[in-house]
């Protein structure tokens, strides 16, 4: 916890899918550190590529997709190069997972109990007494209530904010340093999202885990992360502590998200649109991808692809707009 | 906002949800019901905006597929401007529906992905017979300028375009019959927000330019904020509340309506601190006896479990609570 | 029905050579190989009368003398050489395959074709409509397939010939044989068909046109039914298979065309009396056709499926 280097780290990743039509690249060049502890929140649209950042970290490529650049560092060793199989301990031991639907990371044949008890048993040297009852305490913490009757009972005798309870549940049950959550309350009513992100958040925070909080919600980041990542069209826009980005937001593209939220407390007569739509992978534009719909597009944008650039409080931002003259030329 | 140009009165619908006639002479089982929807009333005045809100199970959608002739309703009826639509049959009916539409959840179902665009927005066009030949295309192509696409895109398929695009399309295609009154079933539900504000957008300038009276159907508050008049809360197929849409945001009358405002996120970080909504939504085929809503209550008093509550009138609208009506609300 | 079809566009044949399905073809060998050996033999059915050598049903050119020719080798008495040989009778064996694969693929084509329409037709509308109409038709479909379909399109073939007057039975007999085979072949399109209706029916595009008040038939027709086409041709492709294979195994049996109207099967049957006094050419050459020409459709088949379905590509 003490030591300078991030817990994970991110460095110029691409990802690419061959194609009958060419190879489209689904994330070019992504770069992020995550903190010990911290919680990142990843947003973006659809086929930004948040997801597909989740699945690379973890090794989880669907072929014929599959890293074809860059770097990923846990602790310090890099594990994007790894072995299948000591890419399985790695997650699970050390990087849990939670996904949008609850019942893609259960066993419907299997009791809550076998399941948990089998996770925590291959990641940790106990017997089965001690495994279960850490497991019962991992439910009870997780909000399950009668978590000692429960937990013999199978996934589908649950509700889904409680199956996605019981995920969370396993995904900490190794006791990783990071959770990789992809979008844990998407398929959850609205009354029962804001149930499962506090569960998720405390239990991560008593733990000391980091969490990797991948969703379109700006909403659910707001209250959640504190920092944030904003992808577009498969490349890091921006990122920043929450509060700047969100209130302050650098980068247009991020501008153009904020006004596009309609919120319960304003009421504007129309809300600040984007023209056109973030383009299919296959049709990326050259330069800076946000430049045919940028408000503030200069001739730069068009032919020159932004780096990130730092900026202050740690935020870094890829746009043109923020690049010093004489700094870089151009 | 004039009279009222739909009317809901007591609309109630249950689903047979038994298991096969065999499994249940087998086990001994009666048959089982499903109430989606029990007892709604409700009107939507000509050029508002009436939204329902409701989570899963609330019965939203049934609402609208009943109001649009997609489901028959098991009780109660639904008026379009003083026309009882049931037993209105023939060419009556034919008038009828030219003057309502319907938008769809998912722009990517709503579409025949087999047609081309241009057939795909004719098609309520060529059904009335309101127009012929080259006027089919001439008008066609208005319509895909009017929601913001060219003329030219008629002549593609729907998978050319993308989830935005295509939800135009539909909207293009509900214009296209020039009804008075659209049901829009989480028409920005499967989109992205800069995309969802885009649709928004639009719905809304359509609304002003041609006069059109919406229903619009969403989980999302904030979404139905800012496009609704008025608004009413769906808890498990019954009407929790009925308000103005300033109102509803500012004071919410019914518990359950003040939870789910408690739920959205906060934005705009101002550390406004949500409470914690306790417990989920109970299975619609056993729900709780009295108020639905009473194991959830903060409110909640012995009558809550064995009445169930009859709206009650309030300011500019009704609740359905006997916190409420009892003043302890 | 469109007016909205472009008018200035690729042609044709650059679309469908565009086309993901026609790129899937041409990468695929075994798609290649059974398409080339269908499309031969298909290509020489339908052209034999310019294509074979011999005309094998006009008893003016016949030689008795040529009987029992073996392939490649001039004939002892006439010094004639056939490519496939001859048969007892003298006739060109290779003929008689180009004129028995058109018969056979005629009566394949005709009997899935009738299979279809009769399937499609009933399942679109017991998935359509539901309820009691679709128990029926379904257990209707249970009953059916509990019998091999072959020994349906015995009894069919068997009950049809019973009605048919003895002097109009030989004419008959092709269109009867078609009926048993499509009878008996009719379940797998509906239940498909019927699947594939319950899952369209139930999308906001139908829906779409329900509010409008389409009536049902004309939703059937131009909205669900070019929807439920893809699944529907690739049965229709392995059916094509079966149904030449079935009509050659009743016309073995000796049920199914006479003589005057030999398809392969008949050529098999009339082959299989010589296999053991040395002619094996007779039996052998036949065979090979039908089980290339099945092979290859059934082959199409898999690599249809394969392609039409997302998930695998």
């Amino acid at each position: 916890m003490v030591s300078n280097v991030p817990l994970l780290s991110v460095r110029d990743l691409v990802v690419e899918f061959p194609t009958r039509r060419g190879m489209l690249r689904a994330l070019d060049k992504v770069s992020f550190d995550i903190a010990e502890g911290e919680v990142l929140g990843m947003v973006g649209e659809s086929g930004a590529g948040k997801s597909i950042t989740g699945s690379a970290i973890i090794g989880l490529i669907e072929p014929p997709g599959r890293i074809a650049g860059g770097e990923v560092w846990l602790r310090g060793e890099r594990i994007d190069n790894l072995s299948e199989e000591r890419m399985r301990r790695v997650r699970g031991r050390r990087i849990g997972m939670v996904f949008q639907d609850p019942l893609t990371s259960l066993n419907p044949l299997y009791t809550i109990a076998d399941q948990l008890i089998e996770t925590i048993r291959t990641h940790a040297d106990i017997g089965e007494k001690a495994a279960r009852d850490r497991a019962i305490g991992l439910l009870d913490q997780v909000g399950i209530p009668a978590a000692r009757r429960r937990i013999d009972d199978y996934p589908h005798h649950f509700s889904g904010g409680m199956r996605q309870r019981v995920v969370i549940a396993l995904a900490l049950a190794a006791e990783p340093d990071l959770v990789i959550a992809d979008e844990p309350t998407t398929a959850l009513d609205v009354s029962v999202q804001a149930q499962i992100i506090d569960v998720l958040k405390e239990i991560c925070a008593e733990r000391g885990a980091a969490v990797m909080l991948i969703t379109h919600d700006m909403g659910v980041i707001a209250e959640t992360a504190d920092r944030v990542a904003v992808l577009y069209a498969g490349r890091m826009a921006e990122i920043g502590p929450v509060a700047d980005v969100i209130k302050a937001a650098e980068h247009p593209y991020t501008r153009g998200l904020m006004g596009s939220i309609p919120t319960i407390t304003q009421t504007g007569d129309r809300l600040t649109q984007i023209p056109g739509a973030m383009p299919r992978l296959n049709a990326i534009p050259a330069g800076c991808a946000f430049n045919p719909r940028c408000p503030e597009v200069m001739p730069r944008c068009r032919s020159e692809r932004p780096e990130l650039l730092p900026r202050a409080q740690g935020r870094q931002v890829a746009c043109w707009l923020y690049a010093r003259e004489g700094v870089r030329h151009g | 906002m004039g009279d009222a140009l739909v009317r809901v009165e007591g609309l109630t619908r249950y689903f047979d949800v038994s298991k096969p006639w065999l499994n249940r002479v087998i086990e001994r089982e009666p048959k089982a019901w499903l109430t989606a929807v029990a007892d709604v009333s409700f009107e939507i005045r000509r050029g508002e905006t009436f939204a329902l809100v409701g989570e899963s199970g609330s019965g939203k959608s049934t609402i609208a597929k009943m109001i649009v002739g997609l489901l028959p309703p098991s009780e109660g009826r639904i008026v379009f401007d003083g026309q009882p639509m049931a037993g209105t049959a023939g060419a009556a009916m034919r008038s009828l529906r030219r003057r309502f539409q319907m938008i769809f959840q998912d722009p990517f179902a709503s579409l025949n992905p087999r047609w081309r665009v241009g057939d795909i927005i004719a098609e309520p066009i060529r059904t009335f017979g309101l127009a012929s030949g080259a006027e089919v295309r001439r008008e066609v192509g208005r319509l895909l300028e009017v929601v913001g696409l060219g003329a030219a895109d008629a002549a593609k398929f729907p998978h050319e375009f993308s989830g935005g695009q295509r939800q135009r399309i539909a909207i293009a295609r509900a214009l296209s019959s020039k009804p008075e009154f659209i049901v829009c079933d989480e028409p920005t539900s499967a989109l992205d927000v800069s995309v969802q504000a885009q649709i928004l957008n639009l719905m809304r300038d359509l609304q002003d330019e041609f006069g059109l009276t919406y229903l619009f159907i969403s989980h999302d508050l904030s979404v139905v904020r800012h496009m609704a008049n008025r608004i009413g809360v769906l808890y498990l197929g019954r009407l929790a509340e009925v308000a103005e849409g300033k109102r509803l945001f500012r004071e919410p009358r019914h518990p359950y309506s003040r939870m789910l405002l408690d739920a959205v996120p906060d934005l705009e970080m101002s550390g406004r601190r949500r409470k914690r909504v306790e417990g989920e939504i109970p299975n619609p085929i056993d729900p709780p006896p009295g108020c639905a809503f009473h194991p959830r209550c903060p409110l909640v008093a012995d009558r809550c479990r064995r009445e169930i509550p009859a709206p009650v009138p309030v300011a500019d609208g009704m609740a359905a609570c006997f916190a409420v009506e009892e003043g302890r609300g | 029905m469109s007016d909205f079809t472009p008018e200035t566009r690729p042609s044709a044949l650059r679309r469908a050579w565009d086309s993901d399905l026609a790129y899937s073809f041409r990468t695929s060998p075994v798609a290649l190989v059974s398409g080339i050996v269908a499309l031969a033999i298909i290509l020489g059915a339908v052209f034999a009368p310019w294509l074979a050598p011999y005309d094998p049903f006009d008893p003016g050119s016949l030689n008795l003398m040529d009987g029992f020719t073996p392939p490649m080798e001039p004939n002892p008495f006439t010094g004639n050489v056939y490519w496939m040989g001859t048969d007892n009778q003298g006739r060109d064996v290779f003929s008689t395959i180009l004129y028995g694969a058109r018969t056979s693929l005629f009566v394949g084509f005709a009997a899935v074709l009738f299979a279809m329409v009769l399937g499609i037709s009933l399942g679109l509308v017991a998935g359509y409509r539901g309820g009691w109409l679709d128990g029926l038709l379904m257990r209707i479909a249970d009953v059916q397939l509990t019998f091999p379909s072959i020994l349906l399109a015995l009894l069919i073939f068997g009950v049809a010939r019973g009605f048919i007057p003895p002097a109009y039975r030989e004419a008959m007999a092709i269109w009867v044989l078609i009926i048993a085979i499509g009878l008996s072949d009719w379940v797998q399109y509906a239940r498909v068909v019927r699947g594939a209706t319950m899952v369209e029916k139930n999308k906001e595009y139908i829906q779409a046109a329900r509010v409008i008040g389409v009536h049902p038939a004309k939703i059937l027709v131009t909205h669900i039914l070019p929807n439920v086409m893809g699944p529907v041709l690739v049965i229709a492709t392995i059916g094509l298979a079966l149904a030449i294979i079935a009509e050659a195994t009743l016309s073995f049996l000796g049920v199914g065309l006479p003589p005057t109207q030999p398809s392969l099967g008949t050529l098999i049957r009339i082959g299989q009396g010589f296999l053991f006094s040395g002619e094996w050419w007779i039996l052998a050459f036949p065979a090979i056709a039908l089980l290339a020409l099945a092979l290859s459709v059934n082959l199409l088949g898999d690599w249809l499926r394969d392609a039409l379905n997302p998930r695998l590509r």
